[in-house]
């Protein structure tokens, strides 16, 4: 099942959102401005409450802009009602319609729009089958697993043919094994679809895994945007690079590994072991997680985590390590702004 | 340890066997009116006269059931409530649906205390406005018509109230996801909202249709003529004044109780559903 319709472009300008009023306003969006190309999967990712699935519901037309544009293709569709927008949505909540089959689910928005009967049930077999679905078409949502309801509200999606994909969060409500399992169908879906998706996450293995594009958000405002490799090599501040890689870099304080006036971060596997390295560790803790080992230390008060492969020999707690980086893995950010310096 | 235990099973046998002897006399207090009006209907009426307080007909019979059904045309009566009853739910459900909608679903100015409102109607005794009501009917002409039995019932804040707290656990995505495959307000109202609180639903229509089928104060004040007279206050012209008829009353009664009965035997768990509903999540 392939598109047959053109995608579209999503263009955020200069989008702001504040809710409350007076000295009880909030700025869930500050200012973000994102271009989402034909065919992106984009992923907004930040911690809880950071504004992303605000964006992605003010793209789908639940929510109004405060201030700014948004585009979808060539028209702008602030004032333009959900339905109208061409964008289909897929709720973290799996939202579907409880006291219909799966087929009537997956069929609902094109008896809404008046498809006939023979249409919208081919449709329906279609999205279905796409998805595994074709053996569960007779049942309730109440009758099926979670990764099966996931399922049938990503078919409800893809059966409208959207020119947008939303997706909040949607891998959520499922179990890790499911979770990484539903990752890959995504991706293939997307391959398939050759869709625009805008997909929201609080999780970074997603965002690494199944975009292509990834906006990182704190606080409302837009940290970087950039493809996860990118946005995984060279963080544009220091929050970013904190939020990004698991364990995450370790960001040290002016002195501690350079003779300068900046914040160093260097990411734990960067972190080589060497007799006359610059940094001096104490070895608090030691995690054996089988293809690495984590070496939780202590340079001066601040935590520093070095990723060993699992083969090296693994030091004693009290343990005292030197290590080095290599130029090419230093990270520079400024202590005040926390943002990069050398670009 | 043993004598523990042993003390501890008494205990709560005592405590179940309190229990059920407190059930079985409420039992006995609900039902005893019941069975006794029964057993009078029962008898004849010169039997009624000599043996008032018998708990069991001497002479079993239906006549006076027969009786009753004739002198107080009881068949019309009935088919009178039956009409009154059966539109005034489906109103009720209807306009119920729809506020509770808009209560539930939309936004708009005033809302929170324009329910306030509707809530605080719930204070004000019925009796209070039977006099007002009564005027606006009459300057309506809807004295002695079907209109003015069934208008003035037709939306009620309970139902209102009842509807909307189901409405507000539907999922707010649900709305949402709706409004983005393009369903408007009343689709959503008729093929999402309204078949997920469809027990809440069969209750309200349950407790609406009997509280209609009961209505006294109020059919008696706006009707006076045979053709529009309900049931319950129908059964007002059995009181013959003939001594030995003195059971008439009593027969009608149980004339005008039977539909309720059936009613209530057929969707008794339509009923505990809905008065469950809520109380237990899931």
């Amino acid at each position: 099942m392939t598109y047959g319709v053109d995608v579209a472009q999503v263009r955020l300008e200069h989008i702001t959102k504040t809710f409350g009023e007076g000295k009880e306003a909030v700025t869930a969006v500050d200012d973000v401005t994102i271009d989402i190309e034909d065919h992106d999967f984009m992923i907004l990712l930040g911690p809880s409450g950071c504004g992303k699935s605000t964006l992605l519901r003010m793209v789908a037309g639940l929510e109004t802009p405060t201030s700014g544009d948004i585009f979808i293709g060539t028209k702008k569709v602030n004032d333009v009602a959900p339905k109208l927008r061409d964008v289909a949505m897929v709720f973290q909540s799996y939202a579907l319609y409880p006291q219909k089959t799966v087929r009537a689910n997956i069929e609902f928005p094109l008896k809404v729009r008046g498809e006939s009967k023979p249409e919208r049930a081919a449709k329906a077999m279609s999205a279905a089958q796409s998805l595994g679905l074709d053996d569960y078409l007779d049942r309730k949502p109440g009758q099926l697993s979670g990764g099966q309801r996931q399922r049938v509200a990503l078919a409800r999606a893809i059966v409208r043919q959207p020119a947008v994909f939303c997706m909040d969060e949607p891998l959520s409500n499922l179990d890790a094994k499911l979770r990484g399992e539903t990752r890959a169908e995504l991706v293939d879906l997307h391959r398939r679809l050759d869709a625009t998706i805008l997909y929201v996450t609080h999780d970074q293995i997603e965002a690494m895994t199944m975009g292509t594009h990834v906006a990182v958000m704190n606080r409302g405002q837009l940290q970087q945007i950039g493809t996860p490799q990118q946005v995984y090599a060279k963080p544009q501040t220091v929050f970013v690079a904190r939020f990004i890689g698991t364990p995450p870099m370790n960001v040290m304080p002016p002195g501690l590994f350079e003779r300068s006036e900046v914040l160093v971060g260097v990411r734990p596997e960067h972190l080589q072991l060497s007799s006359n390295g610059v940094l001096s560790l104490t070895v608090r803790m030691v995690e054996q997680l089988g293809h690495e080992t984590l070496l939780i230390c202590d340079a001066v008060g601040t935590r520093v985590v070095v990723r060993q492969n699992a083969e090296a020999p693994v030091p004693s707690i009290g343990a005292e390590l030197r290590v080095d980086a290599s130029e090419a893995h230093r990270h520079r950010f400024d202590p005040v702004t926390e943002r990069r310096i050398d670009g | 340890m043993a004598a523990d235990t042993g003390a501890t099973e008494r205990l709560h046998g005592a405590r179940k066997v309190g229990r059920y002897a407190l059930l079985i006399f409420i039992a006995f207090l609900v039902l005893f009116p019941i069975y006794a009006t029964l057993m009078q209907a029962l008898k004849s009426g010169p039997d009624a006269i000599k043996n008032p307080q018998s708990i069991l007909p001497i002479n079993f019979t239906l006549d006076t059931l027969r009786a009753a059904w004739r002198i107080g045309d009881l068949g019309r009566l009935l088919l009178n409530s039956l009409f009154v009853a059966v539109l005034v739910t489906i109103g009720v459900i209807i306009t119920s649906l729809l506020a509770a909608y808009a209560f539930a679903f939309l936004d708009f100015p005033g809302k929170g205390p324009i329910f306030v409102c509707f809530l605080a109607t719930l204070l004000v005794p019925v009796e209070l406005t039977v006099v007002v009501n009564q005027r606006t009917v009459d300057s309506f002409g809807w004295i002695n018509s079907y209109q003015g039995l069934i208008v003035p019932l037709l939306a009620t804040t309970f139902g209102i109230f009842l509807v909307r707290q189901v409405f507000l656990t539907v999922p707010k995505e649900l709305r949402e996801a709706a409004a983005l495959d393009g369903v408007g307000h009343f689709r959503f109202l008729l093929e999402v909202a309204t078949p997920l609180c469809r027990p809440t639903l069969g209750a309200l229509a349950l407790f609406t249709f009997l509280g209609t089928w009961n209505q006294y104060l109020w059919p008696s004040a706006i009707i006076t003529d045979d053709a529009h007279r309900t049931i319950q206050i129908g059964l007002e012209r059995l009181k013959t004044g003939d001594f030995d008829k003195f059971n008439l009353v009593t027969a009608g009664t149980v004339i005008a109780a039977l539909p309720i009965f059936a009613v209530l035997i057929a969707f008794q768990r339509q009923l505990v559903r809905g008065l469950t509903a809520g109380a237990v999540k899931g």
